[in-house]
């Protein structure tokens, strides 16, 4: 494949203002092969890697394009998220602390609903950086992680502790996505596409006295339409394996059951069980997920493409065996804004 | 051949520089709009005045000029209580750029008496580790003198001596025993969700 094969390009990435460069996809045009041809860009805060695929892919659905190429980037190392996610907001006290400080209280929550024991949350972080060993590509390589090693680590936003929390990346996830007819002729060559099964949005207003932060509705409903369209109706049984986007090891336990995984209050269960584990029965975030990687902006992208390496059975070493049908998963804002997709090995 | 570049002995074993920090600055008038004033307005008069669209639905504080459940505007003013419940909280120990707050300090979400939806403010008067869910607490304001349109007017909340009330709820939390989450494994729909227009829909 060449640049000629490529019909648009659909960029996405977290706000101009974590780096300072304002529309940075008119200077990347050319370094993405852009020139000439339709290019479009997604907003969805940090759900925007999800998002911007979910759009490449509806070009190729309406008919479109038979080819998109969809980007998504962050470069941290340029800019200062935990400032720009602590704008002061007029006429209010400066209190904010960043994402962390935002989302600790919600953790709060879910732990006082669900009775969850303190160390749910470090066996999530212990397995996502023990994961992220095996890829290649992951940011963080911590070897000498252990239990304790996060027990011991720094309460930043109590409850959140410095290793429960993601870093800051630099990073880019891109993929080419392509109508049937460009799957058939790769299957026909020997080469195993993903099959996309099925594609969801939502989105909830963040201030509204209706909402549940910590399962919020947006984000069911969002599974309840993707696994729909993918002839899903027990995901626990139907779905493989599932990358979602956890910036905060808390966040595992509570995804598992705002997306049908587990129970209400039952979610920490399956992965004090061990069920979340790369040998267990739904492996969750097999690359290491957020917690190893997060450049914003391609996060999202990273577990829609990662999820898609697995179905294809192309993860190297954080492969895991007989992934048939995954979900990737992405989420932003102030847990506001939901992106999924359900890929698998077989043409739907 | 471009010709060879050496430092000069003083700089050889200086360590390099790998960024710099460049601040930019940017000054703007902010216009606080028309709901905003109104409930600036009563903070200069030491009084919270929440928003509510119709007699019967959510009241906002601090008000956005809307309700996003409705769509609708928020006319109707109705002062809420100056003491509340601690809905959640964080205990913040981590500095960054652009952070005034000395560490540790405690934010925390308080749902007042009257209001349907938590502001989060700063609590002091008591060891941030003996903050918890359900705790009571009361708005301390600054001196009068000091008294501005803003919501840093009120200093911090303080514990207010009530006992805590072991049943507080985050506003929506509801929604987390049927709505946004799967109970039985059956998958939520839209059907379940409460048209608070029509009233139609919705849970029993």
């Amino acid at each position: 494949m060449t640049w000629s094969d490529i019909d648009a390009v659909v960029i996405g990435k977290a706000p101009d203002f974590f780096e300072g460069v304002m529309m940075p996809e008119l200077f990347l045009a050319d370094a993405l092969g852009a020139t000439g041809k339709p290019m479009f860009r997604v907003h969805t805060a940090g759900s925007v890697g999800g998002s911007t695929a979910i759009v490449a892919s509806q070009l190729i659905q309406a008919g479109l394009h038979e080819r998109v190429l969809t980007v998504a980037f962050e470069k941290q190392s340029e800019s200062e998220a935990m400032w720009a996610l602590s704008l002061p907001i007029p006429f209010t006290p400066p209190l904010h602390a960043g994402a962390g400080g935002y989302f600790a209280p919600h953790i709060r929550s879910y732990i006082r609903r669900s009775k969850a024991p303190d160390h749910v949350g470090m066996l999530v972080a212990l397995k996502d950086r023990q994961n992220g060993i095996k890829n290649p590509y992951a940011h963080l390589h911590e070897h000498d992680i252990s239990f304790d090693s996060i027990k011991e680590s720094m309460m930043l936003w109590d409850p959140i502790r410095y290793a429960e929390t993601c870093p800051s990346s630099d990073g880019a996830c891109a993929l080419v996505l392509g109508s049937e007819k460009v799957a058939d002729d790769a299957m026909a060559e020997g080469r195993q596409p993903a099959w996309i099964q099925g594609t969801a949005m939502r989105s909830e207003p963040t201030l509204s006295a209706e909402r549940d932060t910590v399962l919020p509705l947006g984000g069911a409903l969002c599974a309840a339409d993707v696994y729909k369209q993918a002839g899903i109706t027990n995901p626990r049984k139907d779905v493989d394996a599932v990358e979602m986007y956890v910036p905060f090891s808390w966040f595992e336990p509570m995804w598992l059951e705002n997306l049908g995984f587990a129970e209400p209050g039952e979610g920490w269960k399956m992965t004090e069980a061990g069920a979340t584990a790369m040998d267990g029965d739904l492996p969750v975030n097999m690359s290491g997920g957020v917690l190893c990687t997060n450049p914003i902006g391609a996060s999202g992208m990273l577990r829609f493409g990662e999820i898609a390496m697995q179905v294809r059975g192309t993860a190297g070493e954080h492969q895991v065996d007989g992934v048939r049908r995954g979900v990737g998963h992405a989420y932003g804002g102030g847990s506001q804004f939901f992106a999924m997709w359900v890929v698998g090995s077989e043409k739907p | 051949m471009p010709p060879e570049i050496s430092l000069p002995a003083s700089l050889q074993d200086v360590e390099q520089v790998r960024s710099v920090r460049t601040p930019a600055r940017l000054d703007y008038e902010f216009t606080a709009g028309e709901a905003s004033s109104r409930f600036l307005k009563g903070i200069t008069q030491k009084k919270i005045i929440g928003q509510r669209a119709t007699p019967e639905s959510r009241v906002y504080v601090p008000p956005r000029g809307a309700d996003p459940e409705l769509g609708a505007t928020t006319p109707i003013e109705v002062e809420v209580a100056q003491v509340g419940t601690v809905t959640s909280f964080c205990m913040v120990n981590v500095a960054f750029y652009g952070s005034v707050m000395e560490l540790p300090y405690t934010s925390a979400l308080i749902l007042l008496d009257g209001a349907d939806l938590s502001i989060m403010h700063l609590i002091q008067e008591i060891p941030a580790d003996e903050v918890r869910i359900g705790m009571r607490v009361e708005a301390v304001w600054r001196d009068d003198a000091d008294i501005e349109p803003t919501l840093e007017s009120i200093k911090w909340f303080r514990p207010n001596g009530e006992p805590d009330d072991p049943n507080v709820r985050i506003p929506g939390e509801d929604h987390g025993t049927g709505l946004g989450s799967w109970v039985g494994g059956v998958a939520p729909t839209e059907a379940l969700i409460r048209n608070p227009r029509t009233g139609e829909g919705g849970q029993a």
